[in-house]
């Protein structure tokens, strides 16, 4: 059985600080896993440990079989994983079809040229426009990132990180900060886009978890306290002291 | 097409320029101009367009022209045979060699650290131009001459029409280039480094890299400016390469705008302007040439570039006029501050030297004598005046602005 991701004893230590105490995971190719915990369990530590923002203290991190555990972000990037961030990070003076065309450049062969010229791109204009279609923001693409609503930004973040075409997608909180009806529009979102590929997402929203994932990872003080199907974690008694913090009868 | 109809007129504009200003002081202006515009672009491709902020892009510039006064000695000398017009190349090249080797160092950081690097290079390079005669030539500097080699077609760059001709062709090919580079793949992977460089690795760049492919070409225009500087002045000295000259190419980029491509190209023109014509009208044209600076980055830290921006819905929708009575009005409160702090400046700097001057002084074309209390007392009360009026004067602009804002609302709404 291969893995899309397998994470193998990962130690994380800031300073004398443990956060990550030795995460066993493994998400096979097509899932869509969610990681859930209390605040402060490691949750988003391990998604940056995973995506290369942060360097692993001890560990292996597969990613289709290649350890990338200690790779920068672009060289993981280039492996086919591409992940979001929990605070809005996108390119805010550039514009929305601009944004989405930048994340595209690298996947599509461009590299570094300054012997393209952009408006030749007939492939990366297409996508791009492609791409700001599904997340809804055809309406906006020619507008500043920076200055659409909020959840309008949320898709874009999304729009960023599966503009290359990764196989294996993270999603950190997706839909945090959000309102009911607009949670409800990026779960559709998630869903469609992430079709086919590999999904490791953090989320808060227990609604949303249940709703989009196969598989449920438990992180609490940075172990995995238990990992299964959605109805194997509701039945966990452990699951549900930790993590709602009440023993159930 | 309309991008090539507008170079079209670029190209005009800079043909015909020459018929219109024939002296010789004008020439040189409109020269020197051409040479600060490449300038001024290849620094915007630094601080506009890739978020690094520059103190020592004056480095490859200086150094381009070193490389080119010796080239055009050797020239001279028939040691080399390269014809004139083509001498600007050496100087991109070393600049582009010499931005391949310090950029590495000075791109190896963003932000605070990049600038106090580019700022310890340029000291560096400064200081080498004392320690290394043979080269920089000492204080003196190299001298050279541009009229060397071959008459092609009859051309020998001896007329300074001929060398107007020359840097404005190649200020219009570097413009061009310039502009196209920002539509290229790198190009674009800069301004999303600028935006945010930690987002850029996350969709499989290096922005280290960025910054650094985006110096070594920044490098290159600067040098491409120094060799035209060559040409013109035919004197290249360590002033050339030092904190002076960095500061002033980033002053035109900011003046103009860093956020729009053709800002540097007003900060140049504007600047340069202000150097030559301000110079010759006074000693204290440095003062006024710092308070103008201060002033923009308080009042439009965009630039010029940003203030015609923002005027372009209201012009578009004929809603000008409301403007123009708002700006007449403030207008007038901004010359009596300002003819109060310029007869002030100028009495002063009278007063501290006017044995060397001689007694008899103009201020506006007005006799003044410092040693009468008078035109003090006048003075003063101007720039008191000034300053009462600026209060209600912004409150006439802003006024005019939120009715402007409010028809155009009616109009477009967003």
């Amino acid at each position: 059985m291969s893995f899309a991701i397998e994470l193998k004893a990962v130690h994380k230590r800031f300073g004398r600080t443990p956060i990550i105490n030795g995460v066993d995971l493994a998400v096979s190719e097509g899932e869509r896993h969610a990681v859930i915990g209390p605040n402060g369990a490691g949750k988003s530590t391990l998604f940056n440990l995973i995506s290369g923002r942060f360097a692993v203290t001890s560990g292996q991190i597969l990613l289709n079989g290649e350890d990338v555990a200690g790779r920068q972000p672009q060289e993981i990037n280039r492996r086919g994983l591409a992940r979001s961030f929990q605070i809005t990070n996108i390119f805010p003076r550039l514009s929305v079809y601009e944004n989405v065309r930048c994340a595209l450049l690298w996947s599509m062969g461009y590299g570094y040229s300054f012997w393209h010229r952009m408006g030749a791109l007939k492939d990366v204009g297409g996508r791009a426009d492609d791409i700001v279609e599904r997340i809804g923001l055809a309406g906006r693409r020619d507008r500043p990132a920076g200055v659409l609503s909020y959840a309008e930004q949320r898709a874009l973040e999304i729009g960023i990180t599966i503009a290359g075409g990764a196989k294996v997608i993270l999603l950190d909180e997706p839909t945090a900060g959000m309102s009911r009806s607009e949670t409800a529009d990026a779960i559709e979102l998630i869903r469609s886009v992430t079709q086919g590929k590999t999904l490791v997402m953090v989320e808060h929203d227990m609604g949303v978890v249940f709703g989009l994932a196969d598989r449920i990872s438990v992180l609490v003080y940075g172990k995995v306290l238990a990992t299964g199907t959605p109805q194997e974690i509701r039945a966990n008694p452990a699951v549900q002291e930790a993590y709602l913090g009440v023993p159930q009868t | 097409m309309r991008r090539v109809l507008l170079w079209g007129v670029a190209a005009g504009v800079m043909l015909a320029l020459p018929l219109a200003f024939r002296q010789s002081f004008a020439l040189s202006m409109l020269t020197q101009m051409g040479i600060a515009i490449i300038f001024a672009l290849s620094y915007n491709m630094l601080l506009g367009q890739t978020g690094m902020l520059s103190f020592g892009h004056a480095v490859y510039y200086g150094l381009g022209a070193f490389v080119c006064a010796h080239a055009l000695n050797a020239i001279g000398a028939g040691r080399l045979h390269l014809p004139v017009t083509l001498l600007p190349l050496v100087g991109g090249l070393s600049g582009l060699a010499f931005g391949v080797l310090f950029g590495y160092v000075t791109t190896k950081r963003s932000g605070t650290p990049f600038a106090m690097i580019s700022l310890g290079i340029a000291e560096m390079v400064a200081a080498c131009a004392l320690m290394f005669p043979g080269f920089f030539g000492g204080e003196g500097g190299i001298a050279t001459n541009r009229v060397v080699g071959q008459p092609w077609h009859g051309i020998t760059y001896g007329p300074q029409l001929e060398v107007y001709y020359l840097i404005a062709g190649w200020c219009l090919v570097c413009m061009i280039a310039m502009f196209a580079f920002t539509q290229t793949p790198l190009g674009r992977m800069a301004n999303a480094v600028r935006d945010n460089p930690e987002r850029v690795r996350f969709v499989g760049y290096n922005p280290t890299r960025v910054r650094y492919l985006v110096f070594c070409v920044s490098a290159f225009f600067a040098g491409v400016a120094g060799g035209l500087g060559t040409i013109n002045y035919e004197i290249v000295t360590a002033e050339n390469v030092g904190l002076g000259a960095s500061g002033n190419v980033l002053v035109m980029a900011f003046v103009g705008g860093a956020g729009y491509f053709l800002g540097p190209v007003i900060g140049a023109v504007l600047v340069s302007f202000l150097q030559s014509v301000l110079s010759s009208y006074t000693q204290a044209w440095l003062l006024y040439f710092g308070l103008f600076f201060v002033a923009m980055v308080l009042f439009a830290p965009g630039g010029i570039a940003s203030l015609i921006a923002l005027h372009g819905p209201a012009l578009r929708h004929g809603l000008w006029p409301r403007l123009v009575r708002g700006y007449l009005v403030a207008g007038l409160a901004v010359c009596v501050l300002l003819a109060g702090c310029i007869a002030l400046a100028e009495m002063i700097y009278h007063a501290e030297r006017g044995e060397e001057m001689g007694k008899a002084y103009a201020v506006f074309g007005l006799a003044v004598d410092v040693s009468q209390s008078l035109p003090w007392l006048l003075a003063g009360a101007a720039l008191l005046a000034g300053l009462a009026l600026m209060r209600p004067a912004i409150r006439v602009v802003r006024h005019a602005w939120s009715d402007v804002h409010a028809q155009l609302q009616r109009i477009a709404p967003r």
